[in-house]
């Protein structure tokens, strides 16, 4: 089943072209007949003369960033996206979210609809849509908000994973807490589910894991494609009974998203070392999961700097009640988890310490919780690679900071004019800010 | 791609704008080495076949560069400046239905401009403007120049303005407006400035403040810095930011080393809405992300480096220098402090071989010693565009949303009363059809409330604002 994937606004297509990229030099790798089939089914489609097309439908206000990507993709050789799968007009959205939800985003409603249409019915069968896009800007996060209700009204049986990039807690666009809280709360009540990706983590484990020195977009970029291939290039699921799951979309929102007020997703993937380093290195499958568990409950984003300190309570047979008091405090709780495991051995790996009830909510039982997914076949040349995908506190953090900082400047009415302006009242604002606050005091009481 | 179109007003705003134009055609002619007409060019100028009977436009993206001309009105009210750049080398970029000219001036009256030549020809300024808005696909942005102390850039420029705004509601307008410095040799230009700057107020979209006095002390730098003998610091040729070398126009006149350091000023603005890059930033965005309340959209502007030295290895130390050196009042176009005094928003336009990790180390490292205002701690804008201005191989433009602009208000409200106290030379304006005294104080009380409002800002710089109670939800 395949994946159309829809790239909004600079962000979308620049991180959608790399992820393209990162998925079809996997598929491309050694003799896995079968993996390579499945992937390449999955997110391109063949012509007639053997040339790969993705299937992806690119979007933006302004024409550069995909003239861009477009050129990019076909130097590569391997692939390119169709010649009439983007559609641009000649001036962005100006950051503002309210000019691309409430402007940009209806007058080009049936030709966004029609390119996605003919996407759709280049696929046998269609696994489920996702979106790429940031929060901060105006195009991705107006523009592409506006296009996943569209999506929704349109299909309404299909599965649609968001995933969103947020942007440097420093900043790069003023407003970006603004663009960030009506995207998030709009996204909320269409989405299937939020997959998230941190300008600021990513850009650490660039840093820190890769070691590179001057660390460009393309790098950021780059990181992100790798974290995102790893969840959905081809696996075998619990339900796909022995071949690669025809339903990725489908698992992963089931396996993670059972409640309507918690859609969150985050993730983190390792090994991530220098491309130069990955020959010298040796993973045992204990090692990298014995990591893994401890970056989730410590809430590390990344391989470096995990806090050993926190630790799981023991359960003891009286009951959840002591188990959610002994929780200290820096302890991540989760609802669901969801863990990827590709490479060599992958069979004889242990992942018990994924299923103690300590680490979840007391009202899913651990096995409804924890779900894994298999394959034997290596990933973008990692020997092994573990990902873990988790509705989990670990993005309270962010959201809690990033609607601090939206209401702090709402509370002035600084840059409001520039809303109003275009259709998006001071009601629609504390619209936004009420139900994302919903969305944090949920989290926060998740034990 | 967006067009943007200029209109240049009076003798400052055409001889700044001839200057713009040389620049451009050097910056464009250094990247697009084939000679192909494309978007880039496009956004400043029109591609024309002058052997085709109708004139004729030929705007085809991806076409040969037959004859370039720009988009552009140049105004002014007496014939000297406009015809000597009919005559000069940039005469080919203009045509005839690009300008409008009269013969007597504005005798240095903001009132002569506004009301008398703003009134006669109302109707062909905007014939002008139509036409060439008419060539335009997708017009962005009206980028008009001005100076603030005289009659015809003062008074005229802004009815233009005005009339920008009823003709062109949808389109942005940023104002370049040249203010007098305070020994400025037009007595009446305290009383211009401020008639002028309520227009301002009221109708431009962003404006940038560029004083004479700065131009003329960051001019006197470079030259000290290129005289200076030290060995390692000869300045690399035609790198300063002043210098016009390579342009069409020949010899160098008298404030044109000034002059140039705005047309690299709006070569930088829109730079990153020409050319890729991998983080872009439009024109549309500076007012969104600039200005959080209507009136207060005076941006003040730095652009460095001034220039490079001429040894080829920039080590990293060199760039964060460049983004120091953004922030030092000696880089500010305009004189103002704005270390000292409360940011309420900043961008910082960077172009050249800089990496998104390079900005976000200087925005840490200089974060701590800058003042922002309570509710935009994180207020940065940024962008980085790939394409590197002519002889550098990296630059930085910040426009900063600072209450220092706050003293160079008052001192300019300070030169106004003197005069109004007295009602010196106040009956040439009186006498001008349509003018009357609530002008005047009209005018006054615009400026008051708007240094009102920065008042305001700063007052909460000292006080430590607590965060705004959130909404509680009930569980």
């Amino acid at each position: 089943m395949s994946i159309v994937t829809v790239q909004l606004g600079q962000c979308g297509n620049q991180v959608g072209q790399e992820l393209f990229d990162v998925i079809c030099n996997d598929a491309h790798e050694g003799q896995r007949r079968l993996y390579n089939e499945s992937s390449n089914e999955r997110f391109f489609h063949e012509t007639a003369h053997g040339d790969l097309v993705a299937r992806a439908v690119l979007i933006d206000m302004e024409p550069k960033v995909i003239n861009h990507s477009m050129a990019k993709a076909a130097k590569s050789g391997r692939w390119r996206y169709g010649e009439k799968s983007s559609f641009s007009q000649k001036q962005g959205s100006g950051n503002n979210w309210a000019n691309g939800y409430c402007v940009h985003g209806p007058r080009h409603r049936e030709a966004v609809e029609d390119l996605v249409r003919r996407e759709v019915e280049c696929c046998d069968r269609l696994a489920g849509i996702m979106t790429m896009m940031s929060v901060a800007g105006g195009t991705g996060s107006g523009v592409g908000t506006y296009v996943t209700q569209c999506l929704r009204d349109v299909y309404p049986n299909s599965f649609i994973l968001n995933h969103l990039t947020w942007p440097y807690d420093t900043g790069e666009v003023i407003v970006q807490n603004y663009n960030s809280v009506l995207t998030l709360s709009h996204l909320y009540q269409l989405s299937d589910a939020i997959l998230v990706h941190e300008n600021d983590t990513v850009h650490r484990i660039c840093g820190q894991l890769l070691n590179i020195k001057h660390i460009s977009f393309s790098d950021v970029n780059r990181v992100i494609a790798h974290q995102l291939g790893s969840i959905l290039q081809p696996a075998l699921t619990g339900d796909s009974h022995g071949v690669y799951s025809r339903n990725p979309l489908g698992e992963l929102v089931s396996s993670l998203t059972c409640h309507p007020e918690y859609k969150l997703l985050s993730m983190c993937t390792i090994p991530q070392m220098a491309s130069s380093s990955i020959a010298y290195s040796v993973f045992s499958w204990p090692g990298l999961l014995k990591h893994l568990r401890q970056m989730l409950i410590s809430n590390t984003k990344m391989e470096e700097g995990i806090d050993w300190q926190v630790r799981a309570p023991p359960v003891h047979s009286g009951g959840t009640e002591r188990t959610r008091s002994l929780r200290g405090p820096g302890f991540n709780t989760s609802l669901a988890n969801l863990l990827i495991l590709r490479g060599k051995d992958v069979y004889s790996a242990e992942t018990g310490g994924f299923q103690d009830p300590a680490l979840y909510t007391s009202w899913l039982s651990s096995e409804e919780a924890f779900n894994m997914w298999k394959s034997p076949v290596p990933f973008n040349k990692y020997e092994k690679s573990a990902t873990l995908v988790s509705n989990s506190q670990a993005l309270l953090k962010p959201l809690d900071n990033m609607v601090g900082k939206a209401w702090n400047m709402f509370a002035s009415r600084a840059y409001i004019h520039q809303y109003t302006k275009f259709g998006i009242s001071e009601e629609d604002f504390l619209d936004s800010f009420t139900s994302l606050e919903q969305v944090i005091s949920s989290y926060t009481q998740l034990c | 791609m967006t067009q943007s179109i200029v209109v240049q007003v009076g003798q400052c705003g055409n001889q700044v704008g001839c200057r713009f134009w040389d620049l451009a055609l050097r910056e464009h002619a250094s990247v697009n080495k084939k000679g192909v007409y494309d978007e880039a060019l496009g956004s400043f100028f029109r591609n024309v076949d002058s052997r085709k009977s109708n004139g004729g436009a030929c705007d085809i993206i991806g076409g040969r560069i037959q004859h370039l001309k720009a988009r552009a009105v140049l105004v002014d009210m007496e014939e000297g400046v406009v015809n000597e750049i009919l005559q000069g080398p940039l005469r080919e970029v203009f045509d005839s239905t690009q300008l409008l000219t009269d013969v007597s001036g504005s005798g240095n009256n903001w009132a002569v401009g506004h009301m008398t030549y703003g009134s006669a020809y109302r109707e062909q300024i905007v014939d002008r403007v139509r036409r060439a808005a008419e060539h335009c696909d997708c017009l962005q942005c009206f980028f008009l120049i001005h100076s603030m102390g005289g009659g015809t850039g003062s008074g005229l420029g802004t009815r233009v303005l005005s009339l920008l705004e009823e003709e062109f509601p949808e389109v942005c307008r940023l104002v370049t407006s040249v203010y007098p410095s305070a020994e400025d040799d037009v007595i009446t230009s305290p009383y211009n400035s401020v008639l002028a700057m309520r227009e301002l107020t009221e109708h431009a979209d962003c404006v940038l403040p560029v004083e004479n006095q700065s131009l003329v002390d960051i001019v006197n730098k470079i030259k000290q810095a290129s005289r200076g003998g030290k060995p390692g610091s000869v300045i690399k040729r035609d790198s300063a930011v002043i210098s016009g070398q390579g342009g069409l126009a020949g010899a160098e006149k008298p404030f044109d080393a000034m002059n140039n350091i705005v047309a690299n000023l709006l070569l930088s603005i829109t730079s990153s809405a020409r050319f890729e890059g991998s983080l872009n930033m439009d024109l549309n965005e500076i007012a969104m992300n600039l200005v959080p309340f209507p009136r207060l959209h005076y941006l003040v502007p730095s652009l460095t480096p001034l220039y490079t030295l001429a040894d080829v290895n920039i080590p990293t130390r060199r760039l964060d220098q460049m983004f120091s050196d953004a922030f030092s009042k000696d880089h500010q176009l305009i004189r103002a402090d704005p270390k000292h005094s409360l940011y309420l928003a900043c961008a910082l336009m960077v172009r050249g071989n800089v990496q998104v990790s390079d900005l976000r180390r200087n925005i840490e490292r200089l974060r701590p010693s800058l003042p922002f205002v309570s509710w935009n701690q994180e207020g940065w804008k940024t962008s980085l565009c790939s394409v590197p201005p002519v002889g550098h191989s990296h630059s930085l433009l910040a426009l900063a949303n600072n209450t220092c602009l706050k003293p160079t208000f008052m001192d300019l409200r300070g030169r106004f009363t003197r005069l109004y106290r007295k009602k010196a030379h106040l009956h040439h304006y009186l006498h001008v059809e349509g003018m009357d005294q609530s002008c005047f104080s009209e005018a006054l009380t615009s400026l008051t409330s708007l240094i009102e409002e920065y008042n305001q800002l700063d007052a909460t710089k000292a006080r430590l604002t607590p965060d705004a109670p959130r909404l509680s939800i009930a569980t």
